[in-house]
């Protein structure tokens, strides 16, 4: 497939229908409705389900209730719809349930803006819905990686049954970006054998997140915390770039990412040596690497589009071995390469690093 | 077990346990109507032949567990969004029948929403909705169905609608969605209602089976247990008291599904 | 002989007594005298010979605790004939 210019929005529902995206329910919200949008007329022509939902909440239970049918299924929104999504979360989580949604963060709390924003971390990776739980969260940073990342949500959805969510920010969903998109995949002929098709032949599936059994539901949730703990174990994945002498580190995940990179790349041109990490996967979070950095760098600046809240997964995984600055943007501001460059110089004088 | 008798042999059987019903003992308080929907809704399952094909939703509120009585596919789904999922089912299997099982709570208080743009989208479901005017399993508290001056545990001093509103004829509201093609309203609180009602429900999911359209049966029923009556006192409250607030009838009826045989 | 005959699964009846109202030859009551595995008085027959195989307790019934069989249509007439003899009898 050759490259060619593509909008986030765009590129993530039209890689979405190449790696088999069989139906798609949602409800407009900007900045991510350009997918809703692309899809409405693309799955039609494809003979596959698309329906724009009454509400958020209508849509993640349609999703959900497709889902339970065994199909390639999806979503998208943005923190207020995703906030309204929360009910749905839950319940796929708890009867484990192959879902991908994707969020395109926007500036918050409240109605917030439209700007871009990265604000819904927490919200994503550790409280998606009541009860305990983590969906793993992808966090691309390009039009290019969250193309790629639409198949290895599917993946994993699949792999883990488990829902999957992709952290993106309005800046990536608005962006065009010259990008390559997957061949068309054909679907899959067969439905798995857990999911509700009709007790042909078999005794009835029941697809339930109620065990009102105290014992019971613990030994669901235990069992439910071991595919936790495998997917924390195998499934972590980041971006490292010149870490092998770095005595700074920076870690940004997303569009903060990018902006890194630039602050990296001009910071070594100063002398400074600072090296990247980028996390792909907010959950698992790549907590054990940064450790291990840990026992070289001698600082550590976060970059995000929050008020610090990947900050504090990246202050646990170092455990207070290095010093941790925070350079966060809030209400749709996107981080100045100039400012995160000054904090980081700051940074380094402090720890008597500058050249 | 059945009391072990031989059964004289110019003796035929003339009502004999549903298929589609599991053996299960139901969780249902003695005298509760929903045992007696469950086994209508198994009894046209059986009649209609379509077991193999069917999908159940079931709801939050006393029937969240109707998947361990009627013995088909079936899914949980969350308080009040049944019509979501099945929607989101029947979009993706449009050769299963796909039913929902709501209450009151579930289909007039939280999923409203849902309720009525799955109806009005005319999605080719089947939906059974069970009104007994309360909250069963959260311990008696009003519905939206609850009548005025009706005492519930949350409304102590009798329903008013100056404080907590008028009780909501909902299947008159879904009969005004342009995708419903049946709606109607009847009452499982004797002989005839119950044989009504079997027949309703039998039409709704015909509906469904010949892809006309969204098709949904109220049902008027009791709740002894946050009522304080015994269950056939309970029927004959329901039928003088609901009966005069929600009449029995036909609210929506298309030709075709007219044209139906049931 | 009896028109009909019910089976009464007699552990699955929470004793509700709906069926005692809708008997409409009253031969339904719930023991007094027994509890089921499930701690109810269930039903119970009070003149099996009464029993007109109507159905109507199973068709109000909320947990379906009855089987019922009816005599066939053509010996039916039959066993009426015989039971207004037998009234005739009695009363004569």
């Amino acid at each position: 497939m050759a490259k060619q210019l593509l909008k986030g929005n765009v590129a993530f529902a039209e890689a979405a229908v190449r790696f088999g995206l069989q139906a798609y329910f949602g409800y407009p919200i900007t900045p991510q409705s350009e997918a809703l949008e692309h899809l409405s007329g693309r799955m039609l022509r494809e003979a596959r389900v698309f329906l724009q939902a009454e509400s958020e909440v209508a849509a993640i239970n349609m999703v959900y209730g497709a889902a339970c049918c065994g199909v390639r299924v999806m979503t998208s929104t943005s923190g207020p719809g995703f906030s309204l999504m929360a009910e749905g979360l839950s319940y796929i989580a708890g009867s484990e349930i192959p879902v991908v949604v994707v969020n395109m963060m926007r500036g918050g709390p409240g109605l917030g803006n439209i700007q871009p924003s990265q604000a819904d971390y927490f919200f994503m990776t550790k409280s998606a819905g009541h009860g305990d739980f983590h969906p793993i969260v992808l966090a691309p940073a390009s039009v290019q990686e969250i193309i790629d990342m639409m198949g290895l949500a599917f993946e994993l959805a699949e792999k883990y049954r488990t829902l999957v969510l992709i952290a993106g920010d309005g800046s990536l969903g608005q962006m065009m970006e010259s990008a390559e998109l997957p061949p068309m995949q054909p679907l899959p002929a067969l439905r798995p054998n857990w999911a509700v098709t009709g007790a042909d032949g078999r005794e009835p599936n029941v697809i339930t997140s109620l065990y009102l059994v105290a014992e019971h539901l613990e030994e669901v949730n235990l069992r439910l915390q071991a595919k936790l703990a495998d997917i924390r174990q195998h499934e972590v994945r980041f971006v490292e770039a010149q870490t092998a002498d770095a005595e700074l580190l920076l870690v940004a995940y997303g569009t903060s990412g990018r902006i890194c990179t630039s602050v990296m790349r001009q910071a070594r041109q100063k002398g400074i040596k600072v090296g990247l990490l980028r996390p792909q996967t907010l959950w698992p979070f790549p907590a054990q690497r940064i450790g291990e950095l840990c026992e070289q760098v001698r600082g550590i600046l976060v970059v995000e589009m929050s008020a610090g809240q990947m900050l504090e997964d990246v202050d646990h995984a170092a455990g207070g071995r290095v010093p941790i600055r925070f350079h966060g943007r809030m209400g749709g501001m996107i981080p100045m390469v100039d400012d995160v460059l000054a904090d980081l110089q700051a940074l380094a004088t402090s720890l008597g690093l500058a050249p | 077990m059945s009391q072990a008798v031989a059964v004289p042999e110019d003796m035929e059987q003339v009502y004999a346990y549903p298929r589609s019903l599991t053996q299960a003992n139901s969780h249902y308080c003695p005298g509760c109507v929903h045992g007696i929907v469950h086994r209508l809704v198994a009894e046209v399952i059986d009649e209609l032949g379509i077991r193999e094909k069917t999908i159940g939703v079931a709801p939050v509120g006393c029937a969240v567990l109707v998947y361990n009585y009627i013995n088909t596919d079936f899914v949980e789904a969350a308080h009040g969004r049944a019509p979501a999922m099945a929607t989101g089912i029947k979009r993706v299997s449009p050769d299963k029948i796909v039913f929902t099982y709501q209450g009151d709570g579930d289909l007039a208080a939280i999923g409203t929403a849902e309720i009525i743009h799955a109806a009005n989208r005319g999605e080719r479901i089947t939906t059974v909705f069970i009104n007994n005017a309360i909250y069963g399993m959260t311990g008696g508290q009003m519905a939206p169905t609850t009548l005025e001056g009706m005492i519930t545990t949350s409304t102590p001093g009798g329903r008013d609608h100056l404080l907590a509103g008028y009780p909501m004829r909902m299947s008159e509201i879904l009969a005004q969605t342009a995708g419903a093609v049946y709606v109607a309203r009847e009452a499982a609180l004797d002989l005839a209602g119950i044989r009504r009602t079997k027949r309703a429900i039998k039409r709704a999911f015909l509906a469904q089976i010949h892809g006309l359209g969204f098709a949904s049966v109220e049902v008027l029923a009791t709740c002894p247990t946050n009522w304080g009556l015994d269950p056939w006192a309970a029927m004959q409250w329901a039928k003088e008291n609901l009966g005069a607030f929600y009449p029995l009838d036909t609210f929506k009826i298309t030709d075709e599904v007219k044209a139906l045989p049931v | 002989m009896a028109l009909g005959m019910v089976l009464i699964d007699v552990d699955r009846c929470k004793g509700c007594g709906l069926c005692t109202h809708i008997c409409p030859v009253s031969i339904l009551a719930l023991s007094k005298d027994t509890l089921n595995v499930r701690g109810y008085h269930p039903v119970m027959v009070t003149d099996t010979e009464a029993c007109i195989g109507c159905a109507s307790c199973a068709m109000i019934c909320p947990d379906v605790v009855f089987t019922v069989y009816r005599r066939r249509r053509e010996t039916r007439s039959a066993v009426a004939r015989t039971a207004s003899a037998q009234a005739g009898v009695i009363s004569g």
